[in-house]
């Protein structure tokens, strides 16, 4: 290859390729062919969101969290709170729920990131449980262990109302992501992600070029909380009700599942993870109602053990090896 | 004769252990100087003080005139050090023009931008891509840098550190561990380095430093032992007994 293709190819290689519209045809596909199964759907994009604001920080930065619940719990109630006290106009909802999660991430990071490895990983849980405990003392706003009641959300636009089969909800929670991905999907493909990835990839070295390492970490953080705010205000307007378990450490465990499944750091991973691993609980729940979390965490240690990178990752080396065959 | 980098009393102790030993050196604008110590001398950790991942016990150091002993480590970078690390320092899983891209970007203050896409300022590309081209690594562009081979990843290592455009460059053993091939590029490439730019080279293979310092300064435990040209430095009988002799023996 000569000089000025491998630049070339270089510049080009962000620019978005056709088989990112992928994940976008099956969205809409299945809106048509799964009409029974929509609610179980929005949950599923809800959960991708906030896979994908994982991604940012874990994927990408290399920030070892296991309390991003934090940032969807207090999405989930500043859009609930605002829906019972405010209004019940459903995008400024989102809008309050994505604030108040960044603010919270914006504060919680400034301490938290200035510490590392097991430590950082303390205080994610810390922070998260601090939450939760608060939520559960706040009753009076919160609804405490009985939950927020009383959550009533407007038409989208004053034109789509929710309906009882979770159409509405369903493309809306499908817009939100959408938005949501190009802007993710920019931010990665940017210097500044790229930067993010280099500190992932060696923080010694990201320092010693000048880059604002603290920042960087910090802007990311902020932004990362923001989404997963902006998930958990979807998911308390789609079901109209907040509960403790949208701060509970399982749900933390479980987005952190959902992530490395799919393959974290590659952006589609929390599609293709969230995607399976809400499918797969909805149907082993079925065939399975006591153990079917056992078949999750037997499948996420045969990932975790054959295929490093997930399973975008192990398509990747499949394709790889096929390519090398010819 | 202007002073690119200076330290004065530069100290730094941990615990009882010195390391760093009242450090008063001076790095000439333009010059080719050459640090050279037993090893556990404390080259590394001068170099570390320098450029800020050590904060010193006691000292200052100025950059190009300016008291730069209380900033961190990306504003020196901002006002001109460049290094590089004894161990390859480096961005492992991504291509060896990213890894160069990055430090260009940063130099260019584009690296923190968030809505345009890597790759879209052609200007850093195609810079990263010239220094590429210097270190004769062009064919390997598109690789990673951790199929590379040891040698290889030395030159990226260097070409990381030239994409910040430093007028103070701290190589830090650049030539260790490297095959014949690859070493004369790196000798050639620092030979070619614009006269602005002031050298400290840190390095054990006294025919490259005899080859290429103007100045030598002998560190031993920490403190400077003496400072001169490279005659004076090799007719010294302390240095020939602490270091050159160490060497003949060993």
């Amino acid at each position: 290859m000569t000089g000025r293709s491998q630049v070339d190819q270089f510049i080009r290689a962000h620019r978005l390729r056709p088989v990112e519209l992928l994940p976008w045809g099956v969205a809409v596909l299945a809106y048509f062919g799964f009409a029974d199964y929509l609610p179980l759907g929005s949950q599923i994009l809800i959960m991708i969101l906030f896979a994908m604001s994982l991604d940012l920080v874990l994927g990408y930065a290399g920030i070892v969290t296991l309390g991003h619940a934090a940032f969807f719990g207090v999405g989930a109630y500043a859009a609930g709170i605002y829906a019972v006290h405010v209004s019940g106009e459903p995008l400024s909802g989102l809008l309050v729920g994505g604030l108040a999660a960044a603010i919270v991430g914006l504060v919680s990071g400034a301490v938290i990131l200035r510490t590392t490895g097991l430590t950082l990983l303390m205080l994610t849980l810390a922070v998260t449980s601090l939450l939760s405990a608060a939520a559960n003392d706040a009753g009076f706003i919160t609804g405490g262990n009985d939950g927020l009641q009383g959550v009533a959300i407007n038409p989208i636009l004053d034109a789509f109302s929710f309906d009882m089969f979770g159409r509405t909800a369903y493309l809306y929670c499908l817009a939100v992501l959408f938005v949501s991905w190009l802007f993710v999907r920019r931010l990665v493909h940017s210097p500044f992600g790229r930067s993010l990835v280099g500190i992932r990839e060696n923080v010694v070295r990201m320092h010693a070029i000048g880059a604002p390492v603290r920042r960087r970490l910090l802007t990311v953080y902020t932004i990362s909380a923001g989404l997963a705010g902006i998930a958990g205000a979807l998911l308390t307007q789609t079901t109209q009700f907040v509960g403790l378990t949208v701060l509970s450490f399982e749900r933390s465990g479980a987005i952190v599942i959902m992530l490395v499944l799919g393959g974290a750091g590659r952006l589609y991973g929390a599609f293709v993870g969230a995607t399976l691993y809400m499918i797969a609980q909805d149907q082993l729940a079925e065939i399975d109602p006591i153990f079917w979390d056992f078949w999750i965490g037997l499948l996420l240690v045969l990932i975790v053990l054959f295929a490093r990178g997930g399973i975008l990752g192990l398509a990747d080396r499949v394709l790889l090896l096929i390519r090398r065959r010819r | 004769m202007t002073v690119a980098l200076e330290t004065i009393g530069l100290a730094r102790r941990f615990g009882a252990l010195v390391v760093a030993n009242n450090i008063d050196f001076k790095l000439e604008a333009g010059a080719r100087h050459a640090l050279i110590g037993p090893n556990g001398a404390g080259k590394t950790t001068f170099v570390n003080l320098v450029t800020g991942r050590l904060s010193p016990s006691a000292g200052r150091i100025l950059l190009n005139g300016t008291d730069v002993t209380r900033l961190r480590q990306e504003e020196r970078v901002r006002r001109g050090l460049g290094r590089t690390f004894q161990i390859n320092t480096l961005f492992k899983g991504l291509s060896v023009l990213e890894n160069v891209c990055l430090a260009v970007g940063e130099h260019a203050g584009t690296g923190g931008e968030k809505f345009r896409l890597a790759g879209a300022r052609r200007a850093v590309v195609e810079h990263a891509f010239a220094l590429l081209e210097r270190m004769g690594i062009v064919d390997d562009a598109g690789r990673l840098v951790k199929e590379l081979p040891y040698g290889k990843q030395r030159l990226v290592e260097i070409a990381i550190a030239l994409g910040l455009d430093p007028s103070v460059l701290l190589l830090d053993e650049p030539a260790a561990g490297v095959p014949s091939a690859e070493n004369r590029v790196i000798l050639d490439v620092i030979a070619q380095l614009p006269a602005s730019v002031a050298v400290l080279i840190i390095e054990h293979d006294m025919e490259l430093v005899f080859r290429f310092a103007q100045r030598i300064t002998v560190l031993v435990q920490g403190a400077i032992l003496m400072e001169g040209t490279p005659a004076e430095i090799a007719a010294d009988p302390r240095v020939r007994e602490v270091y050159l002799g160490e060497r003949q023996h060993g």
